[in-house]
């Protein structure tokens, strides 16, 4: 019987709504293996985070609440994870891929002695084995993998599972007790520089405009791209080049080593198409792509392809969209 | 100072990756390969902090067959000072890699490992944690700014997240893995070619190492994903609005 772990990430208190993805997985597994799946949320002062997650279906909502969890250090947290897990009896521990999850996960896998799959973009079961697709290579191949061993961890990638449907009942919220003094202390936390926005994140937004090459600097990036995305209420995004000339920050970088997008409608403005920055968003339902260059290889998967330059065509977009 | 830095073999970035026919793997005749690219950086950050402090050893180590030893010479070339080849005929996954890994540096005992946040192939991005897991030492992952500090008893790291850069001081030993824009790698020099010859290159195997490295993952087979096929070429901007209103309907 499967038992599933799901560590959930939020910002702050803020959940993100990819840790219901990862409960979607866990649903999945559930329904057609049997079983249950448990929530488990690391930080400090998770009162509202943890209600949040209660009408998803989850056997318990486990709060690991310490002061010793504030930031979201590898070796704390997996500590933490790994414990519960051995204390749940769980035999899958999933989370959705982020920064956060791919810090804490592996690290979490190894000292369960557990492997580990990144980047699962479906699962079925037959019996009570397990087999998962997931992605390699860029996003050019999909391999079909079965995972040995008592215990699993998995990280989902977020636009491929649904979030579980809202329940009457609510889960209860389980504290997980946290001994401070037993926390690793290999790191410090110094500070982290946010970028304040009022923008969606781009893991979470349904219309995403993001910014490539032909934005020559961080003023027409901001008037051109983030001007288009408030006239949509869309998050922004950016390929790498622009990171790499310190035009946008890192934050902002959608590719194979940025963050993986699967949008309803992606705004590729002046975006050559690299396959790195493709590997980042080539489930999006709608991709338009807006690019002076008409052998740009962004056009070879494009629904829309517009042959322009952005300096022209964004400010008419945005003039038209607004009337 | 000893520095380990970990080389994976990869295909050249640049290459198309196809699927063979069976959909058993991927092919393989006629790629070209080369050190992963998030390895490269790792290396090339060791040989910046041993010129900028004067006095380290460095060591590349990889797993695999014969012709792995290919990118440890691109390692040696680059600077690095010896090289190790764990010999494996077997494909491992992250947690195998991690705990052979793990026993080279119970061997070495380097002050601290740095390696490429991910490989190009699998796009895993474990190796590293489970690293640091095994070892029982501190991580910093995604790592795009390093100095060592406290006389080297710790270091000082940029991480690349989701949410912005975040600073974190690490104690040392640790593992590091290496982010996009923490250096831009050095080319192979000839001279650096030729010195690279004469370099000591190690074999060791994961039974010497006492090391039982079974893979869990059971790859059943490979194959491309749905192609999105080009659809149309718009005109004008007005186009593209009605478009993305009336058929598309995502406005």
């Amino acid at each position: 019987m499967n038992r599933i772990l799901v560590l959930a990430e939020h910002d702050n208190g803020a959940l993100k709504l990819a840790s219901f993805a990862a409960a979607g997985f866990a649903a999945k597994v559930c329904a057609a293996s049997g079983g249950s799946f448990d929530f488990l949320l690391l930080g400090s002062g998770l009162a509202a985070a943890a209600e949040g997650l209660r009408q998803s279906g989850a056997a318990a909502v486990l709060a690991a609440d310490s002061p010793g969890l504030a930031q979201p250090l590898a070796d704390r947290c997996a500590q933490v994870v790994a414990a519960t897990a051995r204390a749940r009896g769980a035999t899958i521990v999933v989370a959705a891929a982020s920064t956060f999850s791919k810090d804490i996960l592996p690290r979490a896998a190894a000292l369960l002695d557990a492997g580990m799959l990144s980047d699962v973009i479906d699962v079925r079961s037959e019996g009570s084995d397990l087999t998962f697709r997931r992605v390699m290579f860029a996003g050019n191949v999909i391999a079909t993998v079965q995972l040995d061993g008592p215990v699993k961890c998995i990280a989902v990638r977020s636009a491929a599972f649904a979030a579980p449907a809202a329940t009457a009942a609510l889960s209860p919220v389980e504290a997980v007790a946290v001994d401070a003094a037993s926390l690793p202390q290999f790191a410090e936390f110094i500070s982290r520089e946010v970028k304040v926005s009022a923008r969606p994140d781009a893991t979470e937004a349904r219309i995403i405009v993001s910014g490539g090459r032909a934005l020559k600097n961080a003023a027409d990036f901001e008037r051109l791209v983030g001007g288009l995305a408030d006239v949509l209420g869309a998050a922004v995004g950016s390929s790498r080049a622009l990171v790499d000339s310190g035009i946008t920050p890192n934050s902002l970088q959608i590719g194979q080593t940025g963050k993986v997008v699967a949008p309803d409608l992606y705004f590729a403005l002046g975006i050559s198409g690299a396959i790195q920055h493709m590997a980042g968003m080539k489930d999006t339902k709608v991709i338009a792509a807006i690019n002076k260059d008409p052998e740009a290889p962004i056009f070879e998967i494009a629904d829309y392809g517009l042959v322009a330059d952005v300096y022209e065509a964004v400010p008419e977009l945005m003039q038209k969209l607004k009337t | 100072m000893k520095i380990l830095v970990p080389l994976k073999r990869v295909p050249d970035p640049d290459t198309k990756i196809r699927v063979k026919p069976d959909g058993s793997g991927i092919e393989t005749d006629g790629v070209k390969f080369a050190v992963n690219p998030f390895d490269s950086i790792a290396l090339e950050e060791a040989l910046r902090l041993r010129e900028k402090t004067g006095a380290a050893e460095i060591v590349v180590v990889t797993i695999g067959g014969e012709e792995c030893g290919e990118q440890l010479r691109t390692g040696l070339a680059m600077g690095a000072d010896r090289a190790i080849l764990v010999k494996s005929a077997a494909a491992l996954d992250s947690l195998a890699v991690a705990k052979v890994l793990a026993a080279v540096c119970q061997k070495e005992q380097p002050s601290f490992v740095i390696m490429g946040k991910q490989a190009i192939d699998d796009d895993s991005n474990q190796a590293g944690q489970m690293l640091a897991a095994l070892l029982g030492l501190g991580q910093a992952t995604f790592v795009s700014k390093l100095e060592l500090t406290d006389g080297h008893q710790r270091a000082r790291c940029s991480r690349e997240t989701d949410a912005g850069i975040e600073h974190v001081a690490i104690s040392l030993p640790a593992v590091f893995t290496a982010d996009l824009r923490l250096n831009e790698p050095r080319y192979v020099s000839l001279p650096g070619i030729m010195k690279a010859r004469k370099k000591p290159l190690e074999e060791l195997s994961p039974e010497a190492l006492g090391v039982s490295a079974a893979s869990r993952t059971r790859v059943l087979k490979v194959e491309r994903p749905a192609g999105r096929k080009a659809g149309v070429r718009v005109k004008s901007v007005d186009e593209l609005i009605a478009r993305l209103r009336t058929e598309a309907k995502v406005l």
